[in-house]
């Protein structure tokens, strides 16, 4: 195999993960916080929400900015890493 | 000054600035008309695809229906945002990697069919011809309701602007217009928000606000006194969700997933210099509808809580003006059934027998109201007492997000005909002249169909958005994301895939809206999933289906696996 094959091969095992682990939490924040437990978490407070109340209409949102701006800082590094990023 | 003429100068100043963008940026070439010739800030292409996205129904309805929802509203705020992430990280560097200008071309290529790629021209014409129907509807509904213009007169002034941008333009008008519109309607948005929100909470984010103690009632949360509310008037509590878990899980997935996979918002991340310039700017896009929608059920909740305290119990002589303001446009509706001069507003369809003895003990004769839900984002203002000038702004915003959704519309489907139908299929030696006339020329007639829709709109708009998301779902976004994750898809899997996917959504979503509407009840329901989330079924049928030919069928030819190879990696490694 050319040394580039292999290259290219690590780097989308790479993007893979960070996909995978991506898009584990978008899942568990959207459908198990703000869906499947919301009623447990409804039992916490945090002023004058409910925790599950909040997750589902504004703390869910939060998360998947914060979901591709971590994304954006993860794959320009491997970019870097692997050298093919772009000018 | 007042309402009217303030919402004259604001309308006549937003509009006039459209057109001058539209004059300054016209499209010399067929790239800058598909993809305004790849030179777009990452920036500016977030705020294009966010007023993109966020449609008349974004703006006017969705805080309404939340408001009515309680909770469960939740299922739109997620799904319409939660489906970037799956766009950022699954679709729009690969697809941006891939270059050229559509998502037909990206199927047609990827599975090295024409039968593919007129499958995909055929949904993404489909899809966005629902959608823009609603659009030129809603520029109508704003025109009539603030400027008492005949509906039809409103739909026509639309389709004016609207022409005049998006055939000199193309994409590249477009996408400057949409820089403006977004700024106007995230302005109209926001203003009265944060209003509302200091008048009933004293807290300047809304976002916050709708978290906070009331204001003059100490220790009560507005939250709290919502729940106390309904349920003093026989509504569920606002913070408690009443849809079934499974059908709120799937109907979010559909809407997800359709969002990432709508042709209209895809068609942005190719307007982007490189790949990480799309990574970048699908971030900034979804910072800049998350502005929107995060104050959405802030604003939903304050309504709501306006609502109930103004209303129940008032009499009617001394109901404040802005209820008789809208009754006259119909969106309230009134009728005192006990004659008692007063208004009753509550659940006369509440489970709960004692509080319907209750009711009856009073002389309630049945609810007395009724309310639209686009009420609470138009009326908002005036229900909270704001100036003129923030009235008027509502209508400027609503305009914007109207227009510039029906504008990104408009350039799929004539993109679509004059790219993927002329020159890929029918006539591939069509000059570069010629194929940018006809992508003007399918662009006008594409506003004149939509305007007609709008003056003459099919009973069932409202029912086929559900089509939109579930057709997008179950074909555009399996077919897509296998392209790129799965080099041995071959075309067998992808075409069977999409028609089997499609097909499925598509006569589950007829027979309960349009063939029997009265078994569209959750007795009835494959799994209890209703129509809105059936789109979901609808994909995991695609993976299934296309997996499992693929399998049984050839591999994609070399040349194909090498694109998929070359797509995965921003920029060619050091020796290839």
């Amino acid at each position: 195999m050319k040394e580039s094959e292999i290259k290219r091969k690590a780097y989308w095992k790479a993007n893979l993960i960070t996909v995978s682990v991506l898009l584990s939490i978008w899942f568990f924040v959207s459908f198990g916080c703000s869906i499947l437990f919301v009623d447990q978490l409804d039992n916490i407070r945090i002023g004058g929400f409910k925790l599950g109340f909040w997750m589902s209409q504004q703390g869910s949102m939060y998360v998947f900015v914060l979901l591709i701006i971590t994304y954006i800082y993860l794959m320009n590094k491997l970019d870097k890493k692997y050298d093919v990023h772009e000018d | 000054m007042d309402v009217q003429t303030w919402t004259f100068i604001l309308v006549g100043i937003s509009f006039t600035l459209y057109i001058g963008i539209a004059i300054y940026s016209r499209a010399g070439n067929t790239k800058d008309f598909y993809v305004a010739g790849s030179t777009v800030h990452p920036i500016a292409n977030g705020m294009a695809t966010g007023a993109d996205w966020m449609s008349a129904a974004s703006f006017i309805s969705m805080a309404g229906i939340i408001s009515f929802m309680g909770r469960d509203g939740a299922m739109y705020l997620m799904g319409w945002t939660g489906g970037y992430v799956l766009l950022a990280l699954l679709l729009a560097p690969y697809l941006r990697k891939f270059g050229k200008f559509t998502v037909p071309d990206f199927v047609g290529d990827r599975y090295y069919s024409s039968t593919a790629r007129m499958v995909a021209v055929v949904c993404a014409i489909f899809v966005s011809f629902t959608y823009v129907a609603g659009q030129m509807r809603g520029v109508g509904i704003v025109f009539s309701r603030f400027l008492e213009v005949d509906i039809n007169l409103g739909v026509v002034i639309g389709m004016v602007i609207v022409f005049f941008y998006a055939v000199l333009g193309g994409m590249k008008g477009i996408t400057y217009t949409q820089v403006a519109q977004y700024c106007v309607l995230i302005f109209a948005y926001l203003v009265p928000a944060i209003f509302i929100s200091i008048l009933m909470t004293g807290n300047v984010v809304p976002q916050i606000g709708f978290g906070s103690e009331i204001k003059g009632e100490e220790g009560v949360f507005l939250l709290d006194k919502l729940d106390a509310l309904s349920q003093e008037l026989g509504f569920s509590n606002y913070t408690e969700g009443s849809k079934s878990t499974i059908d709120l899980f799937f109907i979010t997935m559909a809407l997800m997933v359709g969002t990432a996979g709508l042709p209209h918002i895809i068609v942005r991340f190719y307007t982007v210099p490189n790949v990480s310039n799309a990574r970048t700017s699908a971030a900034w896009a979804l910072i800049f509808i998350a502005i929107l929608y995060t104050t959405a059920p802030s604003v939903a909740a304050f309504a709501r809580t306006n609502l109930l305290t103004t209303i129940n119990n008032t009499e009617y002589a001394k109901v404040p003006a802005w209820f008789k303001n809208w009754q006259e446009t119909g969106l309230i509706k009134f009728e005192d059934k006990n004659n008692d001069g007063r208004i009753q507003y509550y659940n006369d369809k509440s489970k709960n027998s004692e509080f319907i003895a209750e009711t009856k003990k009073r002389g309630w004769r049945g609810n007395e109201v009724i309310i639209d839900r686009d009420i609470m984002v138009l009326a908002n203002p005036e229900i909270a007492n704001l100036p003129n000038w923030v009235v008027a702004l509502v209508a400027a915003g609503g305009l914007a997000a109207a227009l510039s959704t029906a504008a990104g519309l408009l350039l799929v489907i004539s993109t679509s005909f004059a790219h993927d139908f002329v020159k890929r299929t029918i006539k591939p030696d069509i000059s570069e002249k010629g194929e940018l006339k006809c992508a003007r020329i399918a662009a006008g007639f594409a506003i004149f169909i939509a305007g007609y829709f709008g003056i003459n709109p099919p009973g069932f708009v409202a029912q086929v958005v559900a089509f939109a998301f579930g057709l997008a779902a179950s074909s555009f976004f399996p077919a897509i994301v296998m392209g790129i994750f799965y080099k041995r898809m071959n075309k067998e899997g992808a075409i069977s895939g999409m028609i089997v996917g499609i097909i499925f959504t598509a006569a589950y979503i007829i027979y309960f809206k349009f063939i029997s509407p009265e078994a569209n009840t959750s007795d009835n329901w494959l799994f209890g999933i209703s129509p809105e989330g059936i789109g979901t079924l609808g994909m995991i049928i695609n993976f299934v289906v296309a997996l499992t030919v693929a399998r049984f069928t050839p591999e994609p030819p070399v040349s194909v696996q090498n694109l998929v190879e070359n797509i995965r990696v921003p920029r060619h490694m050091g020796d290839d």
